[in-house]
């Protein structure tokens, strides 16, 4: 028997056990579905964070006092010491490196700010004219420390807070009072809306040394570096870790973190997530196929006087198996690529939904679908095929 | 040409053996007309079955144009079935979902022959069993004549040297089963050998060697000259 009369004949079949087929198919797809429309929910998770993550910098290494290491620290505690401060002149060490193209020092700390006749609470970073760039921020109007003005009393407002204490007139030039400080307005942010929790809108940066006296310290928050470029990350972490050990007395009480290592550590976590939920929804697939197995070993059942009747008229054991088995491919076929059309218009609702996420289902993951949902029916079918093919011609033909 | 040498085939009913064909010796020259008769349960389907290779003796030997088919493998048993032997059964059994010219294709069809020719020769069919206005019609809307023709028709599409009928007349009424038996009766006037098992006597008598069978052995086996 041609493989082309095999494949006509079962799709006939297929096409008069109509409600039979719609079941299976629809079984199949919800399956298929369930895969394609997950992995592209997380995957479209895993870039949402990975974008947000690339968007705080490039090439960024963080420098934080004391030691992250569980080791390291039940040591220095065990011995009585606690980490070193992490001064400007650290920062200004590391600022020398080769590897190091910029660095912005960092205070963090709320205070009062007042002007025209207003009064709240912001958030204050305390920075050089490097953190702007170095963190991304994009300056709707004005400077930072510009050269020449480096140590002016200058503030730049977030959006948010610029529009709230100056809604009429030009932030720029304004002077407001902060804690107990007088600045000058010289920039205002761009509206970026938050990234990794900061509301870049709700804050204000003032130069360094300001905010060190107005928060009554001399210890850094962190220290935020920018690398060269990509290939020099490790060699600058490193090269950070061998300075501030020297002047820090030969002790290793930093930490540095790079943005590379949390965004690798981040995308493997997720890429997990979404494998566990891809995984989770081939289950499905293989509960579909069950469902094709049983439904096909009724379908041989049902059948029996038609088989024999083919053995009869001189089809061959091997003719029966193709001719079920190929009524099941085509039925997996089917829920295959309905399910996979379910699937992208489901991404395509989400996407809609939340236009922030990009859930795009990955490639691997339809391909993995359809090819789970594929060999689900395939090996479903076999058993059913195979009892087909078993039966005897004329105890089939006598059943009714 | 047909040759069975002491076939016995037994069917176990729990523990008690029942003899369906008890040492059957029969010979069966090439364009023979023979009907088959016999009480109910006296092995005249089980002979059949045989003879059609759709079930297999105990033991005895079963040789078909000298070629002993006992021990040949499935796949060549399928491919007797399918281009030496036409079967027509009582209860018609065609395909339900298929027309009645796909139904009368499926030999065609599972020969492996491309789909051209294949039109050609049931369009011939068609013609020769007068199914042409109802060509495109599934079984159910048939009438029982009509099925039996379609089932004919399909039983001879691959031009079968020997024709094995079993009761096809045992649901049709008087007059159609008169029209199965002579369209069934042209086929072996053009050399096909044809071997019928009846209930009717009139039919029966219509045969050229009547064989008369009980408790799986056959008891009477006689020319008939004025068939
Ligand atoms: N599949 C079977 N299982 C058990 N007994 C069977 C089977 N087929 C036939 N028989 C028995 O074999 C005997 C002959 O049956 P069969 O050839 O069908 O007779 P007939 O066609 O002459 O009515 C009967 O006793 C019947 O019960
Ligand atoms: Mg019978």
């Amino acid at each position: 028997m041609r493989l082309v009369d095999t494949v006509q004949i079962s799709f006939k079949t297929v096409l008069s056990y109509r409600i039979r087929s719609f079941l299976i198919v629809l079984a199949m797809a919800l399956g298929v579905a369930a895969v394609v429309a997950l992995t592209a929910l997380g995957d479209g998770a895993r870039n949402y964070v990975i974008n947000q993550f690339s968007s705080i910098g490039t090439n960024l290494l963080v420098v934080l006092p004391g030691r992250a290491e569980t080791s390291g620290a039940f040591l220095g505690a065990v011995l009585g010491q606690t980490p070193r401060d992490l001064t400007l002149k650290d920062a200004q060490l590391i600022g020398r490196l080769p590897q190091v193209r910029r660095y912005a020092p960092l205070n963090v700390g709320e205070a009062e700010l007042s002007a025209a006749n207003r009064l709240r609470t912001v958030t204050v970073l305390g920075s050089n004219a490097h953190l702007i760039p170095i963190r991304h921020m994009v300056l709707a109007q004005g400077s930072f420390l510009a050269h020449g003005t480096e140590s002016n009393a200058q503030i730049v407002l977030g959006a948010k807070i610029a529009r709230e204490f100056f809604p009429r007139t030009q932030a720029i030039g304004q002077r407001v009072r902060l804690g107990d400080s007088r600045f000058l307005v010289s920039g205002v942010l761009m509206s970026q809306g938050e990234t990794m929790g900061y509301d870049t809108d709700e804050i204000v940066i003032v130069p360094i040394n300001h905010a060190q006296v107005m928060f009554n310290t001399t210890s850094l928050f962190r220290i935020l570096i920018e690398a060269k470029n990509h290939s020099e990350i490790e060699s600058a972490k490193q090269a950070i870790l061998a300075t501030v050990k020297q002047s820090h007395d030969e002790e290793e009480d930093i930490t540095v973190i790079t943005q590379d290592a949390i965004l690798s550590t981040f995308d493997r976590i997720l890429q997990a997530l979404t494998l566990a939920v891809a995984g989770i929804a081939a289950i499905s697939l293989i509960v579909a196929g069950i469902l094709v197995m049983n439904v096909m070993l009724v379908a041989v059942s049902q059948r029996t006087t038609e088989i024999g009747l083919l053995k009869a008229i001189g089809a061959s054991s091997a003719d029966v198996r193709r001719l079920f088995f190929a009524e099941a491919v085509l039925l997996s076929l089917a829920g295959a690529i309905l399910g996979f059309s379910l699937g992208q218009f489901g991404s395509l609702m989400l996407r809609l939904t939340f236009p922030q996420l990009p859930a795009w289902p990955p490639a691997w993951a339809s391909m993995a679908g359809i090819t789970v949902a594929l060999i689900t029916g395939i090996l479903a079918s076999m058993l059913p095929a195979s009892k087909a093919a078993k039966l005897d011609a004329v105890n089939a033909l006598g059943k009714k | 040409m047909i040759r069975l040498t002491a076939i016995t085939r037994t069917f176990h009913m729990g523990d008690q053996a029942v003899y369906a064909l008890n040492n059957i010796n029969l010979q069966i020259a090439s364009g023979e007309y023979i009907s088959i008769m016999g009480p109910s349960g006296s092995g005249k389907s089980t002979l059949l079955n045989i003879l059609g290779l759709l079930d297999k003796p105990d033991r005895g030997r079963y040789e078909l144009d000298e070629k002993l088919v006992t021990d040949l493998s499935e796949i060549e048993q399928a491919q007797i079935r399918r281009e030496r032997i036409g079967f027509v059964f009582q209860s018609f059994h065609l395909v339900p979902r298929l027309t009645a010219a796909e139904n009368i294709e499926l030999p065609l069809t599972l020969s492996g022959m491309p789909s051209e020719q294949r039109q050609i020769r049931v369009e011939q069919a068609l013609q020769a069993f007068e199914l042409k206005e109802r060509a495109q019609h599934r079984p159910a809307e048939l009438s029982g004549g009509q099925r039996q023709r379609v089932a004919i028709a399909r039983a001879t599409i691959m031009q079968p040297s020997v024709i094995l009928a079993d009761e096809p007349t045992g649901n049709l009424d008087h007059q159609i089963g008169a029209e199965v038996m002579t369209l069934l009766e042209d086929l072996h006037h053009r050399g096909t050998t044809l071997i019928v098992v009846t209930h009717d006597r009139e039919l029966g008598a219509r045969a050229h060697r009547q064989i008369g069978m009980r408790d799986g052995k056959i008891l009477t086996d006689q020319a008939n000259a004025t068939g």
